[in-house]
């Protein structure tokens, strides 16, 4: 519905305009901090990248962006709106979509479907309607099928619309996730390393993918670990590690940073160089 | 889809007749809609006159017709409503029965025990009650998962039983009697000389092969006198309720809400990630399901036997509705009713191994499991599904496996 977010994104992405704002957050796990007061924002229109190596708290600061886990303390603000309290559907309907690291999809369900039942989480279609078959159901139901082959359209597996979701290669099955967060209209799109497992012929097509995505108007918050895709393809860049923060800024900036460095080829250096 | 029927056919009867039924299945699927729709009215009118017919073979002999048909539609009843909770929910229901229960008692205390209602007036209730009986029992219950749950509702089907053996205003131990009948339509009966109804339908009688037309009086079916004498009207009221509740099935399943329930039967958490309100939906199922029960529980209370005890309720009737959906064909609505009208037919057309019955369907329950995991009819999903493991497990052991 909202797929025309007012501010067009231009090639440069950002607007300045907050979108998503993650202030001050802490997860404690028992003894283990798995995030210590980890602050950034996301501008609307822009594509930031997450890093940092193995174990730094990238897929936990996407699960409490997304409600999986609840913040120790600290808050997450989508549009203005803390996400603290509400649960995970709410926190899609209000506009993040995500993709998961391990494919998780509807396996039994056909592409088609598995993307109507993203489209499905705007759909105020219930028991009644769909028993009595009202014209909204009718409505609903078609708009949904044509957003989704939209959508099927744009990350290019429409010929495969009625396969089964595990019949379909590996790669077309991360396209489909794309697709599947894609059609809750989300004002922010999270993708948890789409780029897993492919090879460098398949991430330069999905660096396209990302581009197109984000100039159809949707913020894109990307978790990666290639940092050829990270640098090629974000506006920004945040790095993590061991559950803070060590760096934030242009692709260019992070590259020179020296913490940056220190974090991914373990130099022996302290940290406070970190700005 | 027909290179992998013909490598399922390769080996075992049981699986070659699966795989001739699929091809059946697929033959009907390609047809136009027009035919499609004139083959089930064709089934719908041959299941109608079934009990008139009385074809040889089938028919049984040492029982009631009629009776044993309204028995199998019951239970057909009974699996359409738990296919709902287990085949597109994923819910594992142990304790189905007391649904059954709760809409027979809910009938008998309205029309026999305390009040006096006619029988059309007390059926929306006793669906109502069981519905309601669902959402309480679902909404702490369902945020549980699998085995949990099932463990859950198994305790929930003794609960009810309990209730209604050591409560008096339910009847207690002695159960309920002279449970009225449904509503007759024309003249009423005036016994010994008038059987009542609109008009008498003969039925058939077969001498071998050759059919001729049973003028017996005793034999006529009365339109539409609902007595002691006949089953077949009752058969025909479990048949439109069955009917009815499958063409609403049919048009809830193939919407959101269908999707709903599949996405959340296939990884819960993702489900709800992408705007399932999975919990809303699975109470939903549940409350469903319960619904159907009830229903189907209400038109056994006020049946020929017109009573209803605690030993009416057995926990092994929970275990005989799972089986009839997973035995059928669990997710799909016609592997429900196939399968609950195959545990409910079965032993009374073979009444002479009817000691054996536990014995037998534990033997074909196991046969299946073995040779036809996905039940006597999966849903078209599952087939593909298991067509495509096949493809691939051939593609890597090589052809020399089959």
């Amino acid at each position: 519905m909202s797929e025309t977010t007012t501010t067009a994104a231009t090639a440069t992405g950002a607007t300045g305009e907050r979108l998503l704002e993650v202030d001050d957050v802490t997860i404690k796990f028992g003894g283990l901090t798995a995030l210590d007061s980890v602050t950034f924002d996301i501008k609307r229109g822009e594509i930031l990248g997450l890093i940092g190596p193995n174990g730094a708290g990238k897929t936990t600061c996407f699960n409490v962006m997304t409600g999986v886990y609840r913040a120790t303390s600290g808050e997450v603000r989508l549009d203005g709106a803390p996400l603290g309290k509400l649960k995970k559907y709410e926190i899609t309907k209000l506009g993040m979509a995500r993709t998961f690291q391990n494919i998780r999809l509807f396996k039994t369900m056909t592409v088609l479907e598995n993307v109507m039942v993203g489209a499905d989480a705007n759909s105020k279609v219930g028991f009644l309607n769909a028993l009595f078959r009202t014209p909204l159901h009718r409505r609903t139901e078609s708009a949904a099928k044509a957003r989704a082959r939209e959508l099927l359209d744009l990350v290019g597996i429409r010929a495969d619309e009625n396969e089964l979701a595990s019949n379909l290669s590996y790669g077309d099955q991360r396209r489909l996730e794309i697709a599947r967060a894609m059609a809750t209209e989300p004002k922010l799109l999270c993708l948890d390393e789409p780029a897993a497992g492919f090879n460098p012929a398949e991430k330069q097509r999905l660096m396209e993918l990302i581009r197109k995505v984000r100039d159809a108007g949707y913020t894109v918050l990307l978790i990666e670990h290639d940092m050829r895709l990270v640098m090629g393809v974000t506006d920004r860049i945040v790095v993590l590690e061991f559950g803070r923060k060590i760096a934030e800024g242009t692709p260019a900036e992070v590259r020179e940073n020296p913490a940056v460095i220190a974090a991914y080829l373990g130099v022996e250096e302290d940290d406070d160089a970190a700005s | 889809m027909s290179t992998n029927t013909a490598s399922a056919a390769s080996t075992g009867p049981v699986r070659r007749f699966g795989a001739w039924w699929d091809s059946v299945v697929d033959r009907y699927n390609a047809q136009p809609k027009g035919a499609k729709l004139a083959w089930v009215v064709l089934f719908a009118v041959f299941f109608y006159a079934l009990p008139l017919l009385r074809p040889p073979i089938i028919t049984t002999d040492r029982i009631d017709f009629g009776g044993v048909l309204f028995s199998s539609a019951a239970f057909a009843l009974v699996a359409l409503g738990l296919n709902i909770v287990i085949g597109y929910a994923g819910l594992l229901d142990l304790g189905y029965v007391g649904f059954y229960a709760t809409g027979a008692y809910t009938t008998g205390v309205l029309t026999a025990q305390h009040w006096h209602w006619p029988f059309f007036l007390a059926l929306p209730l006793a669906i109502a009650v069981s519905m309601v009986t669902g959402v309480i029992l679902g909404a702490p219950t369902l945020r549980v998962r699998g085995d949990y749950l099932a463990i859950v509702t198994l305790g929930f089907g003794e609960i009810i039983r309990l209730i209604v053996t050591n409560v008096d205003w339910l009847g207690a131990a002695g159960g309920i009697k002279n449970i009225p009948h449904p509503n007759n339509i024309g003249p009423a009966p005036t016994p010994p000389f008038d059987p009542g109804g609109l008009f008498a339908i003969p039925r058939l009688q077969w001498n071998g092969l050759i059919p001729s037309i049973d003028h017996t009086p005793l034999h006529q079916t009365h339109f539409l006198v609902f007595g002691a004498l006949d089953a077949t009207p009752f058969y025909w009221l479990v048949l439109t309720a069955l009917i009815l509740v499958l063409i609403g099935d049919r048009l809830v399943k193939a919407s959101r809400v269908g999707r709903a329930w599949e996405a959340t039967r296939e990884d819960e958490d993702a489900a709800e990630l992408m705007g399932v309100p999975t919990f809303r939906y699975k109470l939903l199922a549940f409350a469903l399901g319960a619904a159907i029960g009830g229903l189907s529980g209400s038109l056994y209370a006020s049946s020929q036997g017109s009573f209803i005890s605690p030993q009416s309720f057995p926990l092994l009737l929970s275990m005989l509705f799972v089986a009839a959906v997973i035995v059928g064909g669990s997710g799909n609505r016609w592997g429900a009713i196939a399968g609950g009208v195959l545990v409910a037919y079965l032993p009374e057309r073979f009444r002479d191994f009817a000691d054996y019955r536990l014995l037998v369907f534990g033997i074909a329950l196991m046969v299946l499991s073995i040779w036809r995991p996905q039940g006597i009819f999966p849903s078209t999903r599952a087939r593909r599904a298991k067509a495509a493991a096949e493809e691939i497990e051939e593609l890597e052991e090589g052809p020399a496996h089959v």
